[in-house]
Parts: structure tokens; C-alpha cells; sequence
């Protein structure tokens, strides 16, 4: 089949936005209520994202339930971000966090309360009093099912005014000419045809590519498409070395248990029934920043105290709180608890595992979400026609380690500041350059050439030798060596796409294609966290290196910027850190050394 | 005597075997429905051995070990695997559930798995969702309230008021209630089903909602609501343990406790 026979279906709106989770909705809420036109594409129905699987809650200062302020949370990010956060941004994200959960509040959240009625707030991990001296309240919750109830109330809202979805199409590239995205080519599952929508700004709301790794709290769908797509077009991604390994997954199964357990007085302990955080964090304990918890776990398994039959996991006890906590703050849980490790949590305690759960790096962004890269010098020059927001961007909010209950609220700040920025610089209903029909060619190529892969090995035989090596060799803790064995074995496996082959040709829901397209997006994006590990010599947040154990403020307080070429070579340069505020209303956090 | 039939084109066939992998011990026998609308060919069985050593423990797992090992052509709906997201609901082993939270060990004999009854099928295990998410949309699930929200704080509701919604808000969508009620078989152009009504009822019992004339208004219609018969298939299948029957019956409740 030649390209030429691939039929296109064209679609012009002021904007396009590709993903349909917590960013993507509020985004898309945003700019159709702004007057713009438009259009959401997404892979899965809206609530079917991963944000429906976040549980524990959403931060901001809101001081329901005891003293609180934007301020503390702003410090308390810049701290668990371990100094690679951009505090302009983090000082924006902070102080629009108590507007933002108002907001959802009075959209329909049906956030758990108070006494007085008031949003009740639980405690989580890095989140302080008093810039670290005692325990915030701070995060806003729905039991701990706080991401399903926010995601389907977006949904609802969208569905109020009537925005434009265009549901289980698959994007597959950007529309780039000359440097300027145009647009976006996204493949429409239920009937095989192919559309190429423009716009004059393309928002990639597509999440994080968990499943670079075998073991991750992410869905199957977490595959970082948007991610991949800007490496494609020739733009950098930025801090992909820092991936957060989420404390408590359900060992075995990967599924996620909320930090918010440890917020409501759950503890971990070893094979000796020790509570060893306290050694760890002699303050906040279980309720350290998830970097720091991650750490002691692995290093009280490779001590000989994991629990089970294998001493290679430890348990989180919950016994203690009483039904009457776990029936009201933690039900899901319980049931997952159940499900997926046979535990009754009123009687025993689950096995856990630290887990992959989030990537902190993506595409780098300023605070309104416009794309940013280096250009002549500038290090932080717009993209122009491009925006990225959530766990795809790297605002940069997370730095080095994201304090739990920090991604939901990202995700909204910044899915509205998109929308703001959009109304501002979009007129609304201008006509759209022509587009050089070869550009579009040469995106079909590269689907079709997928699509008629016959290669020898099968999609899941790669997509499992990288799953492995990434769990392998960019784990909780690295060093030198392996790091440099992991590059070159990664260069191979993704060396070894060229031998792919898909067995189903069709075009109506042809999930063997999906995946091989997934597997491609995942494949380029694991090169830069594998590379992206082995060239930051220190040990930061997210990132600890057992050869560089300390954090190089002289050298390495810079964003990593990673680029990948077709043959999966990365090459590097650097973003300053922003060092500065937005506004006066506060000061700079300078940085000092993170104890907990 | 009245005649049932399938149409021609969607009789089922004997579809492909698949044997374990030699050396396997424990083996499941998985009989999974394929429909290919690109041949033109009826829908089969194919019957998938699978070597339960090296295979995880729910539904999805088998499934998902299928598709890798032996067939990728296989199509279905997945995401989260826990059992939040709502996309792999299907019809295994006689009932409606999510294929992520179904333990295989529960299934005495061969598993059969089938994409969710009566619904229009896309491709093997996918159907069609459209009419469903339009229902849904239908019973407008949004706040709706005719005074205006205090400008910077939250809109307060007590304990007891937010409690109302447990039971509610946590429906995941994935469809196992109404693809499971024979009512909606029959009528599920004009009956909305037992999700979009216990959306619907999640509003009405929101404190912070004051359209709950409009709501029964909107429903008080002998087939959008009245076509429950209180059969509790929707009951039975939810894999939440959620009770839209329930929710149904609180509805009706309201339309007759508002005549007086």
C-alpha cells in the first residue's frame, strides 16, 4: 500500500489539545469557555486517564484544618524538588493552588469534609508548618479516591459547555514546519481513518511514559506519546533522569497505596517489626518526601530486613487506625488491598514495594505552559504553536522529586494557565497557513512503515527486554557502571525496533499497531532517562547515584536538556535553574542541604 | 411459535486452537470471542491453552499473556489494571466485570470471555459505547445551582450531607450494570439504563444541587426510568459494589412522595 492511498480527513480549530486527563480537561474546559474552538484528542474515553487512579488528594494552603500558607507549601516544593525546581514557577503553582481547589469545589468535587463542612485535608509526605518545623494539613481529599472524583467532574463540565472530543483517536506526530507546530496527525481507532488536525496552538496533555519500566504504579496506557512526539520533532526533553519511585506499590501487582495511608498514621516496618523511617527521617518519618522513604526501604531490604519469603519487601501497617478511618478516609484502598494482595488491611499489613510512579522530567515549559527550548543562547525560547502541561511538561514544578499530592494540583494550575495563555495570544477563528503536503507524507510514512512491519521479532519481546533493563538498571539507586551498561544495552534493544514485526494490518482497532506505536514512543523516551542518569554525576532528589552520593549545587543545579536521533544517540545541554521569584510577595529559597 | 434467531452474519463459528507451550503443566482453557470487521468473516470462539505458571493472576493478565505470546491481533480495552478506570469490562465467564479485578482462580472450568452483551461489537473484545456515553450525558451529571457560589471559599456541606454520596460518585462507567440488564437489552433506546440513572440520583442527593425538580422532571417518562423491573442484574454486576437498583428505586420513590 502507498501512502498515497491513506485517505485524510482535515479538521482546523483554534486549538488542539492531545490527552483528556486532569490537564487536558481542565484545559480544554478553559479554552472552550474563552471562545476558542476547540478540539480534545484523546486515546481513552476522558475518564479512563490515569489521573482517575490518583488517590490521595490535591495540595493547597487552605488552613481548614490549622494553620496554613501559600508560602510554607511554595518552600516545602522548592525543598522536596530538592533546588531543581523553578521557584517562579512553583511560587504560581503554590499561591494559585487555594483559587484552583475552590474552583473544583464549586464545579461539584465531591471532596470529603470537615466538621464545619469545609474541604477536608489530610496530612502528606514533605509537607510542612512553618517553613519544616511542624506537619501541614494541607491536602485536599475525596476519600482517597480524590483523582477519579476530580476527572469525572471535568468530564462533567466539559460536557456542560459542550466541548469538542474526538475519543479514542490516537496522535501520532506533530505537525512541525520550520520550527513552528501546525498541528497534530492522530489515527481514529473505531473506524481506521486518519485525521490531520491544525491548530494554532497543539497542547499535549499526554501524560508520563511509566511504562518505560516493568514495574510501575502507571496504567498500560502511560506510554508518554506526547513525550515522544516532541523528541521527533527535534525538540528536547528536559530532566528525564528523575523518575519517582513511588514508596508503597502492592508488591507484585504494582498497584498504587496512597501515601495518604501514612498521612492518616499508617507505618512501614521490617522483618523485625521495626518503624526504621524513624532512623531515617528522625522528624517526619513515614511522612518524608517519597525520594528520601524509597531510599530507606531499598536499603533495609539490601540489609537483610525485607519481610516474605524472599526478604525482598516490606510491609505497611494500618491495623491500628480502626474501620472506622479506613471505611471513611481509605475504602479504596482496602480494596485493593484485598484484591490484589489477598490482605484484610483491618487485620494484617500490606506488602510493599517502592514502585515507579512518576516521571518529574518532560517537556519543558515555562508557568503558562508554552514550550520552551534553547535557542541562540535564549534558554528559555517559546516554541511557537506548542504547549505541554501535566506530567508530560517539566514546568519545571517537581524538580528533582515531587512531594505527593503536588501532581493533581499541577495539573490543574497549569491546565488553566494554558487556557490563559492560549485566549491571550490566539485570535480566535484566523485561517491556518497552508501546510507543504510533504510534511504530512512523511508522517504517513513512518506510520505506514509500522504498520507493515514485518520484522522477526514481536512487540512484546522488545517492550519486555526494555522494561527489564530500565527496572534493572535505572533503579532506586545507581552507579557509574551499571548505568554506562544499561546505555549500551538500551541502545540495542532500541536498536532491535528495526526488526519489529506487527502481525495485524488492519485499521479498525488494530491494537497490535497501537502498541507497536506505544512501544516506539516509550523506546526513544527510555534512551533519555538511561543517558540522562549517566551523564548527571551527583545524587539529586530523584536521582541517586551510589559513585556520586552528594548534590554538586556548583555543577549540576541545571535542567538537563536531552536530545534523541533516529539511530537513539542522546545528546546534552543544559537550562538555568530559575532562581527567582515572579512576584515580589515573596523571596528566593536559597538552597541548603535536605534533611527531613 | 415465535422464532429467535441471530442474524446470518453474526452466528458464531468454530474459531482456531492454540496449544500450551510444550513442557506446560497447569493449563487454563480460555475460549475468547474474535470479530474482525476488516474479513467480512462471522465471529468465532478461539480456544487459547495457557500455561497458568507463568502467568499472573486475574483475567486481564491471561489476556493480556495471550496477546504477547500467542495472538497479537487480539483486541481489547485496558489501562489502569486496577480496577478504577473501567475499560476492560467485558462478559467472563457468564457475568459482566473488569477483566483487571476478576481472579482466574474463581473461574471452575474453562474461562469464556465475550465483549459485554448487546452492545454493537467494534472489534473482538470492544464494543461499541456511543449510545451508553450518551445516556450518560443525558441526565446533564453536572452542579447545578441557582445561587452562586461563595467567591472565595468552598460551598460547605456537613459530614452527613457528602455521606449521601457514598455509593454514588464512585461509578467508574465501564457499563458492566446496564449491558447486563435485559430491560436495557430490549429497550435501550429509550430506557436509560441503570448507570446514567444512578448519575443521575448522585446529583439529586447533592446537597449543593438544587435542580432536583428538573432532574425528576427530565426522567419522569415511562421509558427512561420506568423500564427498571427491579430485576438487580445491575446489582449483581457491578465490580464497585455499587447498587444502582437502589438508586433506581430511591428515584421512584421521589416521583411518588412528590405527587403527595
Amino acid at each position: 500500500m502507498s501512502i498515497k492511498d491513506y485517505k485524510i480527513i482535515d479538521h482546523e480549530y483554534d486549538v488542539v489539545i492531545v490527552g483528556a486527563g486532569g490537564a487536558g480537561l481542565r484545559a480544554t474546559l478553559g479554552m472552550a469557555t474563552a471562545g476558542l474552538s476547540t478540539a480534545c484528542i484523546t486515546k481513552v474515553f476522558p475518564t479512563r486517564s490515569h489521573t482517575v487512579a490518583a488517590q490521595g488528594g490535591m495540595s493547597a494552603a487552605l488552613a481548614n484544618m490549622g494553620e496554613d500558607n501559600w508560602k510554607w507549601h511554595m518552600y516545602d516544593t522548592v525543598k522536596g524538588s530538592d533546588w531543581l525546581g523553578d521557584q517562579d514557577a512553583i511560587e504560581y503553582m503554590c499561591r494559585e493552588a487555594i483559587p484552583a481547589v475552590i474552583e473544583l469545589e464549586h464545579y461539584g468535587v465531591p471532596f470529603s469534609r470537615t466538621e464545619e463542612g469545609k474541604i477536608y485535608q489530610r496530612p502528606f509526605g514533605g509537607m510542612t508548618t512553618n517553613y519544616g518545623e511542624g506537619t501541614a494539613q494541607r491536602t485536599c481529599a475525596a476519600a482517597d479516591r480524590t483523582g477519579h472524583a476530580i476527572l469525572h467532574t471535568l468530564y462533567q463540565q466539559s460536557l456542560k459547555h459542550k466541548a469538542e472530543f474526538f475519543i479514542e483517536y490516537f496522535a501520532t506526530d506533530l505537525i512541525m514546519d520550520d520550527g513552528v507546530c501546525r498541528g497534530v496527525m492522530a489515527w481514529d481507532l473505531a473506524t481506521g481513518d486518519l485525521h490531520r488536525f491544525r491548530g494554532h496552538e497543539v497542547v499535549l496533555a499526554t501524560g508520563g511514559s511509566g511504562r518505560t519500566f516493568f514495574s510501575a504504579t502507571s496504567a498500560h496506557t502511560c506510554t508518554g506519546d506526547g513525550n515522544a512526539m516532541v523528541l521527533r520533532a527535534g525538540l528536547p526533553l528536559q530532566d528525564m533522569e528523575f523518575v519517582q519511585f513511588h514508596p508503597t506499590g502492592v508488591y507484585g501487582a504494582g498497584v498504587l497505596i496512597t501515601e495518604g495511608v501514612r498521612g492518616e498514621g499508617g507505618y512501614l516496618t521490617n522483618s523485625e517489626g521495626e518503624r526504621f523511617m524513624e532512623r531515617y527521617a528522625p522528624n517526619a518519618k513515614d511522612l518524608a518526601s517519597r525520594d528520601v522513604v524509597s531510599r530507606a526501604m531499598t536499603k533495609e531490604i539490601n540489609a537483610g530486613r525485607g519481610v516474605g519469603a524472599d526478604k525482598d519487601h516490606l510491609y505497611l501497617n494500618l491495623q491500628h487506625l480502626g474501620p472506622e478511618v479506613i471505611n471513611e478516609r481509605l475504602p479504596g484502598i482496602a480494596e485493593s488491598a484485598r484484591i490484589f494482595s489477598g490482605v484484610d488491611v483491618s487485620k494484617d499489613p500490606i506488602p510493599v514495594l517502592p514502585t515507579v510512579h512518576y516521571n518529574m522530567g518532560g517537556i519543558p515549559t515555562n508557568y503558562r505552559g508554552e514550550v520552551v527550548t534553547i535557542n541562540g543562547g535564549d534558554p528559555d525560547s517559546v516554541v511557537p504553536g506548542l504547549m505541554a502541561i501535566g506530567e508530560a511538561a517539566c514546568v519545571s514544578v517537581h524538580g528533582a522529586n515531587r512531594l505527593g499530592s503536588n501532581s493533581l494540583l499541577d495539573i490543574v494550575v497549569f491546565g488553566r494557565a494554558a487556557a490563559i495563555r492560549a485566549a491571550e495570544v490566539i485570535e480566535p477563528n484566523t485561517s491556518h497557513k497552508l501546510l507543504d503536503e510533504a510534511i504530512t507524507s512523511k508522517l504517513l510514512e513512518r506510520f505506514d512503515k509500522i504498520r507493515y512491519a514485518d520484522g522477526g521479532t514481536p512487540t512484546a519481546v522488545i517492550r519486555d527486554k526494555m522494561q527489564r533493563t530500565m527496572q534493572k538498571h535505572a533503579a532506586v539507586f545507581r552507579t557509574g557502571e551499571t548505568l554506562q551498561e544499561g546505555v549500551d544495552l538500551m541502545k540495542d534493544v532500541f536498536t532491535s525496533f528495526a526488526d519489529v514485526g506487527v502481525t495485524d494490518r488492519s485499521m479498525q482497532w488494530n491494537t497490535d499497531l497501537v502498541e507497536t506505536l506505544e512501544l516506539d514512543n516509550l523506546l526513544i523516551q527510555a534512551q533519555t532517562i538511561m543517558a540522562g542518569a549517566n551523564n548527571r554525576e551527583e545524587s539529586r532528589g530523584g536521582h541517586a547515584r551510589e559513585d556520586f552520593t552528594e548534590r554538586d549545587d556548583e555543577n549540576w543545579m541545571k535542567h538537563t536538556l536531552a536530545w534523541v536521533n533516529d539511530k537513539g544517540e542522546v545528546n546534552f545541554d543544559y537550562r538555568p535553574v530559575h532562581m527567582y521569584t515572579l512576584t515580589d510577595d515573596c523571596e528566593v529559597i536559597p538552597p541548603k542541604k535536605r534533611v527531613y | 411459535m415465535a422464532e429467535f434467531k441471530l442474524p446470518a452474519n453474526s452466528v458464531l463459528k468454530i474459531g482456531k486452537t492454540y496449544p500450551a507451550p510444550e513442557g506446560a503443566r497447569n493449563i487454563k482453557i480460555f475460549k475468547v470471542y474474535r470479530y474482525d470487521p476488516s474479513n467480512g468473516e462471522n465471529p468465532s470462539i478461539d480456544t487459547f491453552h495457557v500455561d497458568m505458571d507463568n502467568c499472573g493472576p486475574m483475567v486481564l493478565d491471561a489476556l493480556l499473556k495471550i496477546k504477547s505470546d500467542t495472538d497479537a491481533s487480539v483486541s481489547l480495552r485496558r489501562s489502569c489494571r486496577e480496577g478504577i478506570c473501567g475499560s476492560c469490562s467485558m462478559n467472563i465467564d457468564g457475568q459482566n466485570t473488569l477483566a483487571c479485578t476478576k481472579a482466574i482462580d474463581d473461574i471452575k472450568g474453562d474461562v469464556t470471555v465475550y465483549p459485554l452483551p448487546h452492545q454493537p461489537v467494534v472489534k473482538d473484545l470492544v464494543s461499541d459505547l456511543t449510545n451508553f456515553y450518551a445516556q450518560y450525558a443525558s441526565v446533564e451529571p453536572w452542579l447545578k445551582s441557582d445561587t452562586p457560589a461563595p467567591p472565595d471559599q468552598e460551598r460547605l456541606q456537613s459530614v452527613d450531607d457528602r455521606k449521601q454520596l457514598d455509593g454514588l460518585y464512585e461509578c467508574i462507567m465501564c457499563a458492566c450494570c446496564s449491558t447486563s440488564c435485559p430491560s436495557y437489552w430490549w429497550n435501550s433506546d429509550r430506557f436509560l439504563g441503570p448507570a446514567a440513572l444512578l448519575n443521575a440520583y448522585r446529583w439529586i442527593s447533592d446537597s449543593r444541587d438544587d435542580a432536583t425538580g428538573e432532574r425528576l422532571d427530565e426522567l419522569e417518562d415511562p421509558f427512561k426510568l420506568y423500564r427498571c423491573h427491579t430485576i438487580m442484574n445491575c446489582t449483581n454486576a457491578c465490580p464497585k459494589d455499587l447498587n444502582p437498583a437502589k438508586a433506581i428505586a430511591s428515584i421512584k420513590k421521589l416521583m411518588v412522595e412528590r405527587k403527595g
